[in-house]
């Protein structure tokens, strides 16, 4: 049975122990993911009571065929295929047997020694965590399914020990302002809490590393918090959707801004976890002070450390202050039917893929990337951490052709070359503009050549002085240039004591005309001026 | 009075007129600037009153005052919407005098060359400043004269045109008579047989030909360039008005005419230059008209326009953080300037960031709008370029189109057969939402149909600008 596949007339079991964990409400298989799994050729197996604190009881398990074994020691003896929620403890590993195949959340980055403990038995590990995040696999994708449950029940359970209302009223009592809500995260965790919050009526924000969020978070009609930061923040596609350590500028600037906004928030909900790291501190113990009294802080990453340093895993504190912070971890449990009706799905899906031909047979496909990816040990092996999957996890946004920072070698380079661009431009000019000059003066007398040299030199004066007109005095420059353009009345007036009578007349009307344009032109350019004021 | 003196004078002149341009550089100098203009006017005329070659003092004396009485009347009246109006009719008359001045030279050299060498030691004035000039420089002068008087005639008329395509008293629209382009380049031609028969004869014929010839150029080949050009008209005309100014003054020998001629012709060229680069077009071809019929087929317009009421605009408003206005050239025939301050005063005093931006182009003058908006005293430092103010569109909340058409149309961008195609324009349909204050759906001055009118963003508030906004103000709250 190298690759995991049982002869035909071989009736593989499926079952689920009663979870021993405390306070584990949860549980791995219910009465309607029983029935699907029939449908895949497979025999079910449950443990006595262990659907109960999930609502499931015995006797529904029997209605839908599933055998009810009496003690957990039975129940792994009988099955061939193990679901359940919470990685097994050292109780559970020592049943495991070899070519029996495990299904449950591990943590395969942790628990070292509990794959150490499978690979040796042959058995094969399957971990919920590990499934890879592509859209295949989405429907098996627990810890989605569970951020969910934790996402909404964070709002419930914050709403709970919050002492006002969600939703501003105005009521015939008074006026009541709406709750501010802050999403640190917008994950699925964060993203279900935005929901929430947004429905319950609370102004809600949210934040996350991955700027392209920013959309998710407006369509679940958050606002999404903008830090005034440089640094292109960094593309969550690169990691498989999930969020990497960000640099310490970014991290200042994130803080900063947080800092700005704790005295507004009345709530405040993070779900910052970096796989397989401790969870970052995003809400610092000056954060928490600044927060009004009656503030409640739902610390989603309590399991791995919490966002916030004052988090006391699976407790509710209430800080000096007046501060509520609940570090709660058990979320899900919380809600123990609807995440095990989802949890049942998700390793309902998972068997499906386990047995393509629908009739009983498990084939575990190595070569499938979302079994392989989440299978931690397999045939006396530790198969973690799998291979990057062939098909990335969300299309990486196309990069945006940035301009590209450039060395500082490589700007002097570019400047020099700029330079001598301008340099070559600028000498043939001169050069083309002297030779027409010196011809000119070749030809032209010299009484002319002292003219055509003020024009000249009054062209450039004149070129090099507009260039520093501010665009928005382009009018008045007109109409200036206008009225000094009628210089030509100095023509006019040099010609006006002329012994001819047509002369003095033609002379006399541009005189005239003239005098309109000066006047008008320079006391419209006056009036212009004056009008242009700072606020 | 000595001829040193005069020099002297025309120096100082020469360098306030230079001060009074370089001051523009801020809106603060440029108070002041003004002032340098009207000395260095004031100076230059007074010394050639004093100076040597001038009679008849106490006429002039009186011709100015009178022709300042009506310029004075002319610049109180005039509304600030017809800025673009006035200034080319003042450029007509700068082109006027060019060409009488320079007829005025052509008659005094007439007369000198007819006298004898006794007589010419007896005149004075311009007349002893010709008597002085030998075979060759008499040859030069006449060139010269040509050029003004050509330059001047050119201007004449374009501006006249200018002036009625601007005041609405000639179709706005480009047209050209029957054969175009090759008119002009006869009456250029015959232009140019004119100058060599009168550079070899010096009859007055040739020169009236030539006259009656560049009359024609100006008036064809303005009456050739659309509406939506004027601004680079009217700043190209400004150039003219100054080179014929420095042509005059080589003919009469006068160097501060030659200095202010080439600053203000320099000016006017660097002003259509950055005119024809804000539109994204050759100069070469908006002097020919080459504004024409579209070059391929253009994009068919999707969708259809969303016509909304005040009441939308004014809640999209109260609720907008940003807001900014684009206005154009509808903004300046509603009047609408003080109702859209009106509007601002109340958006700002609500701690809205509420901005102009200001296409390069927007208006028939370079820097109208600026000029609107600062006469409605809306303050300058929340009027912004178009370069400025490009990138922050899409974060903002409103954008609201005063007016405008041309310079908001994303068919420049993303429709390589359009007639603006590749005109930077005002990516004002990123904003959240935009609405278009407008008075019907026609396609405006330039006739280009504008896909912004149709986009999902976009509602169209239907109505004269001024009246709309009206109706608006009293919603915002």
């Amino acid at each position: 049975m190298g690759c995991g596949s049982f002869a035909g007339d071989f009736e593989l079991k499926i079952g689920t122990p009663k979870e021993i964990f405390e306070g584990e409400a949860r549980v791995a298989m219910t009465p309607d993911s029983a029935l699907q799994l029939q449908k895949l050729g497979h025999d079910c197996v449950i443990e006595t009571g262990a659907g109960a604190a999930a609502g499931f009881d015995d006797a529904s398990y029997k209605t839908a065929g599933v055998e009810v074994v009496k003690t957990a020691a039975a129940l792994w003896k009988a099955a061939d295929v193990v679901a359940k929620v919470r990685a097994p403890n050292d109780a559970e590993l020592k049943r495991l047997r070899a070519d029996q195949t495990l299904i449950s959340f591990f943590n395969p980055a942790g628990n070292a020694d509990g794959m150490e403990a499978a690979a040796k038995k042959g058995a094969t590990v399957i971990a919920m965590e590990m499934i890879p995040r592509i859209s295949r696999a989405q429907k098996m994708d627990a810890l989605s399914s569970m951020a969910n449950i934790a996402g909404y029940r964070a709002v419930i359970e914050a709403g709970n020990n919050f002492p006002r209302f969600f939703t501003g009223q105005i009521t015939a009592a008074g006026k009541v302002p709406p709750a501010k809500v802050l999403v640190v995260g917008a994950g699925v965790a964060g993203l279900a809490a935005i929901g929430t919050s947004t429905s319950l009526g609370a102004i809600t924000y949210a934040f996350d590393v991955r700027p392209e969020v920013a959309e998710q978070v407006e369509s679940m009609g958050a606002e999404f918090v903008y830090l005034d930061f440089e640094e292109e923040q960094q593309d969550g596609a690169a990691t498989g959707g999930y969020a990497s350590v960000s640099s310490p500028e970014f991290r200042e600037a994130q803080l900063a801004k947080f800092r700005e906004l704790a005295p507004e928030v009345d709530i405040v909900i993070t779900t910052a976890l970096i796989p397989n790291r401790e969870a970052p501190e995003l809400w610092t113990e000056d954060m928490v002070k600044a927060m009004k009294p009656g503030s409640v802080i739902v610390d989603l990453a309590a399991e791995k450390g919490g966002n916030c340093k004052l988090t006391v895993a699976d407790e509710k504190i209430v800080t000096d202050n007046g501060v509520t912070i609940i570090g709660y971890t058990d979320f899900p449990s919380r809600m123990a039917a609807q995440a095990s009706t989802l949890y049942a799905t998700n390793i309902r899906h998972l068997m499906t893929d386990l047995t393509p031909e629908k009739d009983g047979v498990i084939n575990h496909d190595m070569e499938d990337d979302v079994i392989r990816g989440a299978t931690v040990t397999h045939a006396k092996e530790i198969t973690f951490p799998p291979p990057p999957p062939k098909i990335a996890a969300i299309a990486a946004a196309p990069k945006k052709e940035a301009p590209k920072e450039l060395t500082r070698e490589e700007k002097a380079a570019q400047e020099v070359a700029a330079f001598k661009q301008q340099t070559k431009n600028q000498v043939t000019l001169l050069a083309v503009g002297g030779a027409l000059l010196l011809a000119v003066g070749l030809v032209a007398p010299a009484s002319f050549m002292q003219h055509f040299i003020v024009f000249v030199l009054a062209v450039f004066v004149g070129f090099q002085v507009i260039w520093g007109v501010a665009h928005s005095l382009h009018t008045p420059l007109m109409a200036v240039t206008n009225a000094i353009s009628s210089i030509i009345i100095l023509g006019a007036l040099m010609q006006i004591g002329s012994s001819s009578f047509l002369v003095i007349l033609l002379a006399a009307l541009s005189v005239f005309m003239c005098g309109i344009n000066i006047f008008g032109g320079f006391l419209v350019t006056r009036r212009m001026l004056a009008m242009f004021q700072k606020s | 009075m000595d001829f040193g003196f005069t020099t002297a004078a025309y120096v100082v002149a020469a360098v306030l007129f230079i001060l009074s341009l370089g001051g523009l550089s801020g809106q603060e100098s440029a108070k002041r600037a003004v002032w340098y203009g009207i000395a260095g006017m004031a100076l230059a005329v007074a010394a050639t009153l004093i100076g040597p070659g001038s009679g008849f003092w106490l006429l002039s004396l009186v011709l100015i005052a009178g022709g300042g009485a009506i310029g004075y009347q002319l610049a109180t009246r005039v509304q600030m919407t017809q800025m673009p109006e006035l200034v080319a009719a003042m450029h007509s008359l700068v082109g006027l005098a060019a060409v009488f001045v320079g007829f005025n030279a052509h008659l005094e050299m007439g007369n000198v060359l007819a006298m004898d060498e006794a007589a010419k030691k007896a005149t004075e004035g311009f007349a002893a400043l010709l008597a002085k000039k030998d075979g060759v420089e008499i040859a030069i002068l006449r060139v010269e004269v040509f050029l003004g008087i050509f330059i001047g005639a050119v201007t004449f008329t374009g501006s006249v045109i200018a002036y009625g395509k601007l005041a609405g008293r000639v179709d706005s629209a480009a047209k050209k008579l029957p054969g175009g382009h090759f008119l002009n380049a006869a009456a250029a031609a015959l232009s140019v047989v004119c100058l060599i028969w009168y550079f070899n004869t010096g009859g007055f014929l040739p020169l009236f030909v030539m006259t009656l010839a560049a009359l024609f150029i100006g008036y064809h080949l303005i009456t050739g360039i659309g509406g939506a050009d004027m601004p680079v008209v009217v700043s190209m005309l400004n150039s003219y008005s100054g080179w014929a100014a420095a042509a005059i003054g080589f003919s009469l020998g006068n160097d501060l005419l030659i200095v202010v001629g080439a600053l203000v012709g320099s000016s006017g060229a660097i002003l259509s230059y950055i005119m024809c680069k804000a539109m994204n077009r050759s100069f070469v071809s908006v002097i020919l008209g080459g504004f024409g019929g579209p070059a391929g087929e253009q994009m068919a317009v999707e969708g259809e326009q969303i016509a909304i009421e005040a009441d939308g605009v004014a809640t999209a408003l109260n609720e907008a953080d940003s807001v900014i206005i684009i206005p154009g050239y509808g903004m300046a025939v509603a009047q609408a300037q003080q109702a859209v301050s009106e509007l601002v005063k109340k958006l700002r005093a609500k701690g809205k960031n509420v901005r102009f931006a200001i296409h390069p182009v927007a208006g028939r003058l370079p820097g109208h709008m600026n000029v609107l908006l600062a006469e409605a005293k809306v303050p300058y430092d929340i009027v912004m370029e178009m370069d400025e103010i490009n990138d922050d569109f899409p974060d903002t909340d409103v954008a609201i189109v005063i007016g405008s058409n041309d310079i908001v149309n994303p068919a420049a961008q993303d429709d390589p057969n359009s007639p603006i195609a590749g005109m930077p324009v005002l990516e004002c349909w990123k904003a959240k939402q935009v609405f278009v204050s407008k008075r019907g759906q026609g396609t405006g001055y330039s006739g280009i149909e504008n896909p912004l009118f149709f986009k999902d963003n976009t509602r169209m508030f239907y109505g004269d600008a001024k009246a709309s906004l009206d109706k608006l103000l009293p919603m915002i709250d």
